[in-house]
C-alpha cells in the first residue's frame, strides 16, 4: 500500500509502484492541469512539488511527474497545480504571470507556475532564483520574456518574506492555499508503509523511465532511491565521501562543496534542470553508462573511489576509472549495488574545472564533456587527472595525457604538446551531437579551456591554435 | 485586455482534448507506422498483436469505408499505406485497445516484411533523380539576362536552410464519439476543423453533414496542425464507425516526432547582380523545396517562397523559381512563414555575400535597396503604405545602431576570447491566404434574452489570443463590457466551410465578419432602442452597456428585453471576404495581399571563441502593428515568433539518416530554446502608423512576420566568427549550431 497526501487529500492505493506520478495523477485522480508533453523530463508540463516532512518542517521541491515511480510518492505531499490554486482568486505566481501576459497556449503554464510556487516554498535566502526553477520548463509560444517578467515579479514580493513560519507567511500573503498549514501535522501521522524490495531497481528514473517507462508502469519495481541510508555528504580528513543517492541538487546545496569547489553551482546548473537535479543521483548516473555522463565524467578527474555493497551488505572498492569497462557495460555483479564515491579534497595547489558543451546550453547533453584537476607547483605541474566524456565507449580518463603531463612545466607549449596526446586518446563517433571533426576540435577547445580558465597567466589561446 | 483564458490556464483548468472527460467505454487508438523510408510492403502480420487482451481491433486501409486518401492539394497521401511506404512514420495501421499501454504492446508484436527500395533525402537528390510533387513555379519581373550584362557585381551562390519542428507542448490528438444514425462528433486538436471534417467524410464515404468537429483550444499549432492534424482523427473516426464506441486518440511525442512534417528544408542557388551604385539590379534563385513524401501543403509554402523572395528590398530585375521535390521524408508541412522565412534566408544570405565579397557592410547594402512606396513586387502588387524605411530608420535611432556598431568594434579589439556580433533584418510579409478563394470567414453571434452574447467564429484559439480579440471586436461593436461576451468553441455545426486558422489572416477575417455581424445586430436594435425613447435612430449610440439621449438612459439588458418582446432576431451570422485581393496564377501576377507587414530587428550576440557557444544579448525591434488593438497580446507575439526564428536560424537541427529516419526523434535531440538561450533582452516599439483598412480595428496581423526577425541572429552570429577569424568562408547553411561556429572560428 502507498500512502501520500495528493494536495489536500490523503491517498492510500494499490497500484503499481513502478506507475508513472503523472498517469497516477491524470489517469487515477482525474488531475488534468498536470500535462504531458514530452515523457521524458525534457519539457516540465508535468511538474509537481514533492513535500518531504523532516523534524516537523515539509521542504518541498519541484520533479517532473512522468519520469518519476509512483512509489516514491510514499510519505510524501505531492502538489499540482489544483493543490496550488486559491478558492476563487489567482496566488500571487498567477497573478504576476496573467499581469505579463505569460500564458498564451496555457498548455505548459501549469507547469511553470508549479515551478514558481516550489521556488516561493523554498528557502530563498540562498541564491536560488525563480529564473532557475524553471530551467526545466520548455515554453513555444510566448519566448519566455514575458515569463521572466513573471519571476522577476515573484521574487521582489518574497524578499519581504519574513517570520520563523514561512508557510504561514506565503499562506497570509496569498502564495498558497490554507491547507500547507496542515501538511507537517498530516504527514508525520500517516502511518506510510515501507514498500517491497523486490523487481527491478530504481533509484530516482530519470534515466531508466526516459528508456522504459511503458515496461516499468504496472510492474512493482525496488525504490533503492528511497533509502535514506545512501543518501548523505560526509567530509572528514580531506575525504569526502558521497552516498550513491546523492542528488546533484544535494551537492548543489552542499556548502562545504561550495567551498571546495568554488564554482560548483556554475558547473551543476549545466547539468539538466532544477526539477531533474531534484531527482537524479550520482550512483544512477554512473549505471547509465553513458560515455558522456556528466556526473561520471565531473568524479573520474577526482581520482574517485567507489564502494559496491552486495547482497549481505559487504562492501568492495573499485577505483572508478575501473569501473566504466566498455559502452554501458560497468563492474557491478548481480545483487550488488553502488553503496558510496569517496575522492580526496584537492588541496590548495591543486585547481578543477569543468566544461560542457552542447547544442543547447541548458538541459542538454553534452557534445563534449571534460573535467580537470591539476596539481600545480612552481609552475610545474606535478600531477594532472583529465577526464572526458562524449570521445569515447565510456567516460574517460585520458591516462597517456595525464602521464605526459605529470612534472612537466605549465606552458602553452606543453598544453600544446599534451593536445596532441588527448587526440590519440579519443576516439569520437558521428551522431546527432556532432560529427567526428568537431568532436575532436571541441575536446581540444575544452581541454585548451581547463588551461585558461585556470591559469590565464601562463597560458594564452593565442599561443595554442 | 489580457488573454481570457488567462484564468482557467494558470489554475490547469483549461481543457485541452487530452484533458476532457471520456465515457467508461472508451478505446484507445495508436499507430502502426512503416520502419522504412521507402518499399514494398510484403507482408504484415498482425495475429500476435490481436491477441493481446484488451486489443479490440486493427484497422488497416482495406477497413476505410470510402476513399483511403488525405492529400489536401494533391490527391497523393493515403490514410493507411497499401502496397508501399514512402517515408519512415508512415502510417499501415491502427491498433484499438482498451488502453493505450496495450496497445503500446500489441505494437511491439507486428512483424512487418518490406522489400526496400531506394531513399531519397534531401531535394538536390530528388531533383537528379526527377522526383517531384508538382511542376515547378517561376515568377518573373523584368529581365535578369539583359541586367545582368549591365551589373557591376555579380555573385553566385548555394544556400540551406534546415526544417523545423513545431514542437507544439500539446502533442495532436482527438476524440472521436459516434452519435445517432451514424454521425460522428470528433474533438480535434487542429487548427483547420473544416479539413478535418471534409476528409473524415471522404474516407468513410459519408456526407459532410453528418461529421460535426468541435475545437476547444490547441495547446500550440505553428502550423503542425493546419493539414496534419488530419489523420489522426480521422483514424479515430474509421474505428468509431466500425466499432460505434468512443475512440481517444493521443499521440506520444516520439510517435508525433516521427510521424509528421515539418518546416521545409530548402536548398537554393542564387545568382545576384548589383550596379556600381550598390543598387541590386537583378536577382535569380532556383529554391529546392524538401517537400517530403506527399504534397500536403507544399504547393502552397512553394509559392510563397516566391512571393518573399525579395524580402524588403526592391529589385527591378527578378526570375524565381521553386521545385517542389519529393523525397522519404514525412511530408513537410505549413509552419509559421509558410515558406517566407526560407525565401528571405536566401536574399539575405545573398546581401551578405556581397558586403562580404566587397568589404562593405551588409547594412549598407540593405539600406540603398530597401522598398520604397509604388515600388512593384515580382508578383506584380504595387507597394503602398510601405514601412520598410520608416521601421529601419526607427530602428536605428531609436536604438543607436551607430553607437553599438562602434561598441562592438571596440569589444571584439579589446577581447581575445569573445566576439560580438551584430545585424539588422528587415521584413515586409504579405498578408492573405495566396489562394485567394481562401480569403473568407463567417460568424454566429447570439445575443440571449438576458443580455449576454455568444459568439462563434471559424478561429481556432491556439494560444495567439484570436478568443480574446474576437471578444474585443465584439464588445467594442456592441458598445458592451466584456464581461457580457463569451467566445463558443470552433465547430463546424455553428460555423461551417472555414479555411483554416492561418496565414495570420484569421483575426481579420473572423474579426471582420463578427463586426458585421454585430454591426447589423446593433442596427436592429438601434431601432428598438430609438423606439423606446422616441429619438431619431441618428442619436442612439451604444456605449458601456447603455443607451444615453441626453437624460433619458436605457441598459442594454433592458433594449435587449424589448426586442424579444417585439420579436426582433438577435442572432446575426455574417459572412465576410477581404475585397481588392486577386492572383492569376497564368500569369503569376495579380494583387495577391490585402496589405503588407514591415518591421526591422536590431540583433546583437557574443559568441565564446574558445567553446564555440554563444548568447543572444539582445535583439531590438520596431514593428508595425498597424493600430495595435492589444499591445500586450500583439508583444507577446512578436516576442514568441522571434525566439522561434532565432531557434530556427541556431539550436534547431532536423536531422535524418540516410535511410530516412529521423535522429533527432525526442526532445533529448531536439532542442528549442529554454529560458536561458532567449534573448537577453527584447525591446520592441510599435511604428507609429494609421493602421490598414483591411485590418481588424485597423490593427495589423502579427502572428507570423515577427518569426523572420530571427534570421538576424544567423547573420550576426556570422558576423562574430568573422572577427575572431577573418579566414572564415561564409557558408549560409543554416541553423548556426555550435558545431557549425566552432567550426568556423578555427577553419
Amino acid at each position: 500500500m502507498i500512502r501520500f497526501i495528493l494536495n489536500n487529500k490523503v491517498i492510500e492505493t494499490d497500484a503499481k509502484s513502478g506507475m508513472t506520478l503523472l498517469d497516477f495523477i491524470r489517469d487515477n485522480q482525474h488531475l488534468k492541469g498536470t500535462k504531458i508533453g514530452c515523457r521524458e523530463g525534457d519539457c516540465g508540463a508535468c511538474t509537481v512539488l514533492v513535500g518531504t516532512e523532516e523534524k516537523g518542517v515539509v521542504n518541498y521541491q519541484s520533479i517532473t511527474s512522468c519520469i518519476s515511480p509512483l512509489g516514491n510518492a510514499n510519505g510524501k505531499h505531492i502538489v499540482t497545480v489544483e493543490g496550488i490554486n486559491l478558492p476563487e482568486e489567482l496566488n500571487v505566481v498567477q497573478t504576476a504571470m496573467k499581469d505579463n501576459y505569460a500564458t498564451q497556449c496555457g498548455f505548459c503554464t501549469p507547469g511553470f507556475v508549479v515551478a514558481m510556487t516550489g521556488y516561493a516554498l523554498q528557502d530563498t535566502t540562498n541564491d536560488a532564483s525563480c529564473e532557475n526553477a524553471i530551467s526545466g520548463n520548455i515554453c513555444r509560444c510566448t519566448g519566455y520574456k514575458s515569463i521572466e517578467k513573471a519571476t522577476v515579479t515573484v521574487e521582489d514580493k518574497l524578499v519581504a518574506k519574513t517570520g520563523n513560519n514561512k508557510i504561514e507567511w506565503l499562506i497570509d500573503n496569498g502564495f498558497i492555499p490554507d491547507y500547507f498549514a496542515t501538511i507537517p501535522k498530516k504527514l508525520a501521522t500517516l502511518e506510510e508503509e515501507a514498500l517491497p524490495k523486490g523487481g527491478i531497481l530504481v533509484a530516482n528514473g530519470t534515466d531508466l523511465y526516459v528508456r522504459s517507462a511503458d515496461i516499468l508502469t504496472d510492474q512493482e519495481v525496488y525504490l533503492i532511491g528511497a533509502e535514506s541510508d545512501l543518501c548523505f555528504i560526509k567530509i572528514e580528513n580531506n575525504s569526502c565521501t558521497l552516498g550513491a543517492n546523492t542528488t546533484v541538487t544535494h551537492l548543489m546545496q552542499n556548502e562545504r562543496l561550495n567551498r571546495i569547489f568554488p564554482k560548483l553551482k556554475t558547473y551543476l546548473k549545466l547539468i539538466s534542470s532544477e526539477q531533474i537535479r531534484n531527482m537524479g543521483t550520482i550512483a544512477g548516473n554512473f549505471v547509465n553508462a553513458s560515455p558522456i555522463g556528466d556526473m561520471s565524467c565531473f568524479f573520474l578527474a577526482l581520482n574517485s573511489t567507489l564502494y559496491i555493497q552486495d547482497k549481505t551488505g559487504v562492501l568492495r572498492e573499485v577505483a572508478f576509472e575501473k569501473f566504466h569497462l566498455d559502452y554501458k557495460k560497468y563492474d557491478l555483479k548481480d545483487g550488488e549495488i553502488i553503496h558510496s564515491l569517496s575522492f580526496e579534497i584537492p588541496n590548495e595547489q591543486t585547481s578543477f574545472n569543468f566544461e560542457k558543451v552542447s547544442k543547447r546550453t541548458h538541459l542538454d547533453i553534452a557534445s563534449v564533456n571534460t573535467a580537470a584537476r591539476i596539481e600545480v607547483v612552481k609552475n610545474t605541474i606535478l600531477s594532472a587527472t583529465i577526464s572526458i566524456g562524449g570521445v569515447s565507449a565510456i567516460p574517460l580518463v585520458l591516462s597517456k595525457t595525464n602521464t605526459f603531463l605529470q612534472g612537466k612545466s605549465l606552458t602553452s607549449e606543453i598544453v600544446k604538446e599534451a593536445e596532441h596526446i588527448l587526440q590519440s586518446e579519443i576516439t569520437p563517433i558521428s551522431d546527432v551531437r556532432g560529427d567526428v571533426t568537431y568532436k575532436r576540435l571541441l575536446a581540444r577547445q575544452l581541454f585548451f579551456a581547463h588551461f585558461i580558465t585556470n591559469y590565464p597567466t601562463k597560458v594564452a589561446l593565442q599561443k595554442l591554435i | 485586455m489580457k488573454n481570457i483564458d488567462s484564468y482557467t490556464h494558470l489554475r490547469g483548468e483549461s481543457l485541452f482534448v487530452d484533458d476532457m472527460s471520456v465515457t467508461h467505454d472508451t478505446l484507445f487508438g495508436l499507430t502502426f507506422d512503416s520502419p522504412k523510408a521507402h518499399g514494398k510492403i510484403v507482408s504484415v502480420d498482425y495475429s500476435k498483436a490481436e491477441q493481446v487482451s484488451g486489443v479490440v481491433r486493427i484497422f488497416t486501409y482495406k477497413d476505410v469505408p470510402g476513399v483511403n486518401q488525405i492529400g489536401g492539394i494533391i490527391p497523393d497521401e493515403p490514410l493507411w499505406a497499401e502496397d508501399e511506404v514512402h517515408f519512415w512514420g508512415q502510417p499501415i495501421a491502427f491498433i484499438v485497445a482498451e488502453s493505450e499501454v496495450i496497445a503500446k504492446k500489441a505494437r511491439l508484436l507486428i512483424e512487418i516484411e518490406i522489400a526496400e527500395l531506394p531513399v531519397i533525402t534531401t531535394a538536390k537528390e530528388a531533383k537528379a533523380k526527377g522526383s517531384f510533387i508538382n511542376a515547378p513555379r517561376s515568377f518573373e519581373m523584368g529581365d535578369t539576362q539583359k541586367s545582368f550584362a549591365n551589373c557591376e557585381h555579380i555573385f553566385e551562390g548555394e544556400t540551406f536552410s534546415n526544417g523545423q519542428e513545431h514542437l507544439y507542448l500539446e502533442t495532436q490528438g482527438c476524440y472521436a464519439v459516434p452519435l445517432e444514425n451514424g454521425n460522428i462528433k470528433i474533438t480535434s486538436s487542429t487548427q483547420g476543423p473544416t479539413f478535418v471534417q471534409k476528409i473524415t467524410a471522404q474516407v468513410l464515404g459519408v456526407a459532410m453533414h453528418k461529421i460535426e468537429v468541435d475545437v476547444i483550444r490547441l495547446g500550440g499549432g505553428f502550423g503542425g496542425k493546419e493539414d496534419q492534424a488530419t489523420p489522426w482523427a480521422v483514424m479515430a473516426a474509421v474505428a468509431v464507425s466500425h466499432l460505434k464506441k468512443p475512440v481517444k486518440y493521443i499521440l506520444n511525442r516520439h510517435d508525433d516526432l516521427r510521424m509528421t512534417g515539418k518546416r521545409h528544408p530548402y536548398e537554393s542557388f542564387y545568382k545576384i547582380g548589383l550596379d556600381e551604385d550598390l543598387k541590386i539590379q537583378a536577382f535569380e534563385v532556383e529554391f529546392l523545396q524538401n517537400s517530403g513524401a506527399a504534397a500536403d501543403l507544399s504547393p502552397a509554402i512553394a509559392e510563397r517562397t516566391l512571393f518573399h523572395a525579395t524580402n524588403s528590398y526592391f529589385i527591378p530585375n527578378v526570375a524565381t523559381t521553386v521545385i517542389s521535390c519529393k523525397t522519404n521524408l514525412p511530408p513537410n508541412t505549413a509552419f509559421r512563414g509558410f515558406g517566407g522565412p526560407q525565401g528571405m534566408f536566401v536574399i539575405e544570405s545573398a546581401i551578405a555575400r556581397v558586403a562580404h565579397e566587397l568589404g562593405i557592410d551588409k547594412s549598407v547594402l540593405q539600406e540603398k535597396n530597401l522598398l520604397q512606396e509604388n515600388d512593384q513586387f515580382s508578383y506584380g502588387q504595387i507597394a503602398t503604405q510601405v514601412e520598410a524605411k520608416n521601421s529601419w530608420n526607427s530602428v536605428k535611432q531609436n536604438f543607436e545602431y551607430d553607437i553599438l556598431k562602434a561598441k562592438v568594434a571596440q569589444f571584439n579589439i579589446e577581447n581575445e576570447l569573445f566576439k560580438k556580433g551584430i545585424s539588422l533584418m528587415p521584413i515586409t510579409f504579405g498578408i492573405s491566404f495566396t489562394n485567394t478563394p481562401m480569403n473568407h470567414a463567417r460568424a454566429l453571434v447570439h445575443i440571449y434574452q438576458d443580455g449576454s452574447v455568444g459568439v462563434s467564429t471559424g478561429a481556432v484559439e491556439m494560444g495567439q489570443s484570436v478568443n480574446t480579440k474576437m471578444l474585443q471586436v465584439a464588445a467594442h461593436t456592441l458598445g458592451i463590457a466584456p464581461e457580457k461576451v463569451k467566445l463558443e468553441s470552433t465547430n463546424t455545426t455553428r460555423v461551417a466551410n472555414t479555411s483554416p486558422t492561418a496565414a495570420s489572416a484569421t483575426a481579420d477575417l473572423n474579426g471582420k465578419a463578427v463586426q458585421k455581424a454585430c454591426n447589423a445586430l446593433i442596427g436592429r436594435l438601434t431601432t428598438v432602442a430609438s423606439n423606446m425613447l422616441n429619438v431619431a435612430e441618428s442619436e442612439i449610440r451604444f456605449v458601456d452597456n447603455v443607451v444615453k439621449v441626453d437624460s433619458e438612459e436605457l441598459t442594454w439588458e433592458e433594449i435587449v428585453a424589448q426586442a424579444m418582446l417585439e420579436r426582433v432576431a438577435l442572432t446575426e451570422n455574417a459572412h465576410y471576404a477581404t475585397p481588392i485581393i486577386h492572383f492569376d496564377k497564368t500569369k503569376e501576377k495579380g494583387h495577391p495581399f490585402a496589405y503588407h507587414v514591415y518591421g526591422t530587428a536590431l540583433t546583437e550576440v557574443t559568441v565564446d571563441c574558445l567553446r564555440g557557444t554563444y548568447e543572444i544579448d539582445a535583439v531590438s525591434i520596431v514593428h508595425d502593428f498597424g493600430n495595435s488593438m492589444n499591445i500586450g497580446i500583439d508583444i507577446g507575439q512578436v516576442e514568441g515568433a522571434l525566439a522561434q526564428g532565432i531557434g530556427w536560424m541556431t539550436m534547431e537541427e532536423i536531422a535524418y539518416g540516410t535511410d530516412g529516419r529521423l535522429l533527432s526523434n525526442a526532445l533529448s535531440t531536439y532542442k528549442v530554446p529554454d529560458v536561458f538561450s532567449a534573448p537577453k533582452k527584447i525591446n520592441v516599439r510599435p511604428l507609429t502608423t494609421g493602421g490598414h483598412d483591411l485590418a481588424i480595428l485597423k490593427s495589423k496581423a502579427v502572428g507570423e512576420p515577427p518569426l523572420m526577425y530571427g534570421i538576424g541572429a544567423y547573420f550576426a552570429i556570422q558576423e562574430a566568427v568573422i572577427a575572431f577569424n577573418s579566414n572564415y568562408k561564409p557558408k549560409f547553411h543554416s541553423p548556426f549550431t555550435p558545431e557549425k561556429v566552432l567550426k568556423g572560428l578555427y577553419e
